[in-house]
């Protein structure tokens, strides 16, 4: 039995550390999508784009942004160490692909993916936070970036997707939607978490649900391609708010720390008289 | 070797906030930052209820969150068992005080005073490289080393004393040598039925908590 006080929202981080799991992960999914689907080499650019978006949020959260490179001067072995090394190289790949250089599609496909790995990292070592340092928050984090660029994809890249891409969708949302579940049943020993979690994922399960329903009729009844667009579109920018709101309630509406609490209350009127020491 | 650490006699303790007052003195924290506090906890159902004092901050421990998750090493644990903080690398990006499972770490932003403006003692002892950096309690590190230095004893002399040990009414905190047999800590931990907070987390904190008489 633990004794203490009820567990409370933690406030050190908010919309703007949550930005960067939101844009971070979508530009990195983009990434991954693009260099396995092809479609224009904007696509890069794009991406590259989004994770400088959620990087520039961190940078107007932290205390002292003109410091930041200490990041690179005095590097730990911090997972946001990590991704901050990352960083550079995905950026100089994902532009570097956008402009046709030869190998440097593959090369940003597997960055974003190890830098989305380090976001769910990040996530899962603070160990102030039980809804954060779950087990499952990395393959959460990953599955619903893999989404999230799928997603984007559809949005963004003018094509009719082929059966391949549809798969890979219907795949990662399945996956998301699996781990969320198992992250939900993680939290059983942080109720505060678990409930804010289940209410918080009523609305990310309802989105993905959606966008996986929405596979079934484009690959059993080929669609006139007006419809299948438009369903393109629709199942994209639903499962994309899906896998934005996911990451915005985990930072700012889940992050319920443990509270303070006592293996043991103290045995009054079994001490020494006087001093302790 | 060396490993600092503090002890708190939860039956000893009053509740009077002495320590939290002693401390704000010795590091002049601004308000609403308590390196060290005192939690009022009540338990139970009439009639039978129980109230806890207890005191708390950083926890000092053996396997800091904090220092893993630092991207600047401006965190670190030194041989002795102290983390510490340096203010010039931290960037106050406050990853710390998520990965802290005991709330001990303080970020502000901006410089503020008990009253409105800054008072004399408050203007002289304000430090701009604490401002929207990580900060947290430092067992005095400062006392400790000088005290060192000077032949001084930590947990058995004042001047090598965090202040909040020193400051303590009811004798409820104790601080010193856990490797040094005859220490204060070591002794109590000997012969006292203690527990850490939130040891689950695999965090081996510095910091004890005595509750019973009955050896282990």
């Amino acid at each position: 039995v633990n004794y203490g006080p009820d567990p409370w929202l933690q406030t050190s981080w908010d919309w703007r550390a949550a930005a960067n799991f939101m844009a971070g992960g979508a530009g990195c999914g983009l990434l991954l999508a693009a260099s396995v689907a092809g479609g224009p080499r904007w696509l890069y650019a794009a991406g590259a784009a989004l994770v400088c978006a959620g990087l520039l949020a961190v940078l107007a959260k932290i205390g002292r942004p003109w410091r930041a490179l200490n990041v690179f001067a005095h590097p730990g072995r911090s997972w946001m160490s990590r991704e901050a090394l990352v960083a550079p190289p995905l950026l100089v790949a994902a532009l570097a692909a956008s402009f046709g250089v030869s190998g440097a599609a593959p090369l940003a496909g597997a960055l974003a993916l190890g830098f989305v790995y380090c976001q769910g990292r990040i996530l899962q070592a603070a160990r102030g936070i039980p809804a954060w340092r779950s087990p499952v928050t990395t393959p959460l984090i990953v599955a619903i970036a893999l989404a999230e660029g799928v997603a984007l994809w559809l949005l963004l890249s003018g094509r009719s997707a082929g059966l391949g891409v549809w798969a890979g969708f219907a795949l990662a949302l399945a996956a998301s939607i699996m781990l969320h579940q198992l992250w939900r049943n993680s939290l059983g020993a942080a109720p505060r978490a678990r409930v804010a979690a289940e209410r918080a994922g009523r609305p990310v399960v309802a989105a993905l649900l959606f966008s996986l329903a929405a596979v079934v009729p484009v690959v059993l009844a080929p669609l006139p391609e007006d419809i299948g667009f438009a369903l393109q579109w629709l199942a994209g920018a639903v499962a994309l708010a899906g896998g934005a709101w996911l990451k915005f309630t985990l930072v700012t509406r889940t992050g319920f720390n443990q509270g303070y609490a006592l293996a043991h209350v103290p045995v009054r009127g079994a001490g020494r008289e006087g001093s302790a020491r | 070797m060396t490993r600092w650490a503090m002890v708190a006699d939860l039956r000893r303790c009053v509740g009077c906030q002495t320590c939290t007052a002693a401390c704000k003195h010795a590091n002049a924290t601004p308000p609403g930052v308590q390196w060290r506090s005192v939690l009022d906890m009540e338990f139970g159902e009439y009639p039978e209820v129980q109230r806890v004092f207890v005191p708390v901050g950083c926890q000092h421990c053996a396997e800091p969150p904090c220092v893993e998750v630092c991207p600047t090493q401006a965190t670190k644990r030194r041989a002795d068992g102290i983390v510490t903080m340096d203010y010039g690398i931290c960037i106050g990006c406050a990853y710390c005080a998520v990965a802290c499972p005991y709330q001990a770490r303080y970020k502000t932003d901006r410089a503020s005073y008990a009253y409105g403006r800054a008072g004399a003692h408050e203007q002289r002892r304000f430090d701009p490289d604490r401002l929207a950096v990580a900060t947290k309690c430092t067992f005095c590190v400062e006392r400790i080393d000088d005290g060192l230095a000077r032949g001084l004893t930590p947990g058995r002399d004042p001047d090598a004393t965090p202040a909040c040990v020193n400051a303590c009414i009811a004798d409820a905190l104790a601080f010193g040598d856990l490797d040094d047999p005859h220490s204060t800590v070591a002794t109590l931990l000997r012969e006292q039925r203690h527990f850490r907070m939130h040891e689950e987390l695999g965090t081996a904190p510095g910091f004890y908590y005595l509750w019973d008489r009955e050896p282990r």
